[in-house]
């Protein structure tokens, strides 16, 4: 009781509120899936969430290539994705940093996407790249490119590539503004000093700017490997994981085991794996921005 | 920037003013042609060859949403409408009080276990919500949360208050300690010195905590698709989906509720853009 009373105790107390939502709706859900995972539990029969099996759903993920695909798939998407978003929105940033006129206004241009739902972005790429009333086609078709819809979310190589467009479409911004951000917080100094110094603007970029950006890249990606699962919604709106399994990611996968085919226990399995990914991603950038931020210490 | 201006070459001014005039086209037209689609009738948008320039501005699509209408329209989209409103707003106000708690602590306070603490809060955050949404429907079910708007309120809590922390972390280091101490020397209240002192200087902060959070429940849809199931907590990204799955061709009703969730983002956006920067590197770098 002495302690409740205390002045040690007050930052605890602020902090118990959050603590205890926490604790409630993410580590408690995260135990009772560890223990589905470990369980043959089926939607269908509930009993069955008390019948352990030990690491069989884990065994039997790692024979499954359908898993195998998905995690594969999943890794691939967004290991493209956030290259293509860091290339662009950095090509953003530079571009916008130029311009001297209407800044504010191309800022806020710029975040729209940012404040869009990932189902809202999933429904207007589904729009736009409708095979028969889909912007894209209509424009092609009336410059006269082509004579036949292109099936863009029914062909099997094109699927998946509109879909990374959309995320790409959807997450370049993050990157654009944080690194704009960058930008206008670097001391114009080294730069003019380098420029006496006789360096081409690439070495410029390369030697000063570049150094200068890394711990704002590290944060851009660290915010982004945190909601790379929002994927899903888009996916899930603009395929479903068709056509025939090709954009089939993992999340899109775990969804259809547990809840379609009721295999809780199976899909709780998986869930695991993407939360560890997640982790892993998260992590293995924060740790960048650690050795970044520490790197730039004399600077900042 | 202004100064390499001088050196500038003028093709190299307007291939700048190319660029950017391609960036913001493509960043807008997808959204502003769903905007447009949403006032247009179907058959517009249905023919062949493709009609680019609305002919028939209408805003029945709009009519047929909310029931309006003479033609029947089989989604309660203003139910929907109302469930995300009340889900959002509750759940971000929570969100803020107790995240703004949490901040104020980790900003203020040194205590045992605070690094930890903080990574704990992050980490949860790295959950995704597909996977938190299965073990949450096993619960939520057994304890009749499911397809209520406090079990999705409650969710929403989880997920908006670790960054809300993290926001207000940062607005709070930013005012100086010495301010709320002068104010306890002369004789306030850690607790008057608070909300006389620092609460008002950190309230723009605290704004775009609640924007962000409001944001997120409000586009939030791989753990509503899940937690919900009826019109008593469906919410309008879950209608949305709903609508694609059951009327495939009514294209301009989708956009016209794609355009219901567009604008609270579109007016938010423009509110919360001078915070939104300061917010996420501060927190990052410094």
């Amino acid at each position: 009781m002495k302690f409740i009373h205390s002045q040690r105790a007050i930052p605890y107390l602020l902090l118990l509120p959050a603590i205890i939502v926490i604790l409630s709706v993410v580590l408690l859900p995260l135990l009772v899936s560890l223990w589905s995972s470990m369980t043959a539990y089926n939607l269908t029969k509930p009993a069955t969430l008390f019948q352990f099996v030990g690491l069989r759903n884990y065994e039997r993920l790692l024979s499954n290539s359908d898993f195998w695909w998905a995690f594969g798939r999943t890794f691939v998407f967004v290991t493209i994705t956030l290259n293509v978003e860091m290339v662009l929105g950095l090509g953003l940033a530079l571009l916008i940093n130029r311009v001297t006129w209407g800044q504010r206004t191309l800022r806020t241009v710029m975040m729209f996407p940012m404040m869009f739902s990932p189902i809202l972005v999933g429904f207007q790429f589904k729009y736009l790249f409708n095979d028969a009333v889909g912007l894209v086609n209509n424009a092609l078709f009336d410059l006269g490119l082509i004579t036949e819809p292109i099936p863009w979310l029914v062909d099997a190589t094109l699927a998946p590539l509109t879909i990374i467009l959309a995320e790409v479409w959807m997450s370049t911004s993050v990157f654009g503004i944080l690194l704009l951000a960058g930008l206008m917080a670097m001391p114009k100094e080294p730069i003019e000093a380098a420029k006496v110094d006789g360096c081409n603007p690439f070495q410029v970029f390369r030697h000063i700017t570049l150094p200068f950006l890394m711990p704002f890249i590290y944060i851009a990606m660290t915010i982004r490997s945190l909601d790379v699962a929002r994927a899903y919604d888009m996916v899930r709106i603009m395929t479903n994981g068709g056509p025939a399994g090709r954009t089939e990611l993992l999340w899109t996968l775990m969804t259809r085991t547990g809840y379609a085919n009721s295999q809780m226990g199976m899909a709780n399995a998986m869930g695991y794996v993407s939360i560890l990914l997640s982790i892993v991603f998260t992590v293995y950038f924060y740790r960048k921005l650690v050795a970044a931020r520490a790197f730039m210490g004399g600077a900042q | 920037m202004s100064e390499s201006r001088g050196i500038e070459a003028p093709w190299e001014r307007w291939a700048v003013r190319f660029g950017v005039f391609l960036a913001m086209l493509i960043l807008v037209a997808p959204g502003a042609w769903v905007v447009l689609t949403a006032f247009r009738p179907n058959i517009e948008v249905l023919a062949r060859p493709a009609v680019w320039i609305p002919q028939n501005p209408t805003l029945d699509n709009f009519a047929r949403l909310f029931g309006f209408s003479s033609e029947q329209q089989g989604l309660p989209v203003l139910q929907y409408f109302t469930n995300s409103l009340v889900i959002s707003l509750t759940s971000t106000v929570v969100a803020v009080l107790i995240g703004m708690a949490g901040g104020y602590a980790f900003a203020r306070f040194k205590f045992k276990g605070k690094g930890t603490m903080f990574l704990a809060f992050m980490l949860s955050r790295t959950v995704p919500g597909v996977a938190l949404s299965l073990p949450l429907f096993i619960i939520w079910s057994r304890i009749g949360l499911i397809d209520t708007s406090w079990g999705l309120i409650l969710v929403y809590l989880a997920v908006n208050i670790p960054f809300t922390i993290w926001l207000t972390d940062g607005f709070f280091r930013q005012i100086p300690q010495e301010l709320s101490e002068a104010a306890q020397i002369d004789g306030c209240t850690r607790w008057q010195a608070f909300w006389t002192i620092e609460f008002p200087l950190a309230r723009s902060g605290l704004a775009s905590a609640g924007i962000f959070a409001f944001l997120t429940s409000w586009n939030e849809y791989a753990l509503a698709s899940q937690l919900t199931r009826t019109t008593a907590s469906k919410t309008m990204p879950v209608g949305l989906m709903d609508f694609t799955a059951q009327f495939t061709v009514d294209w301009t009703g989708m956009s016209a509720m794609a355009v219901l969730i567009i604008i609270p983002a579109l007016v938010l956006t423009f509110i919360v853009q001078k915070h939104l920067i300061a917010g996420l590197t501060f927190g990052g770098v410094k």
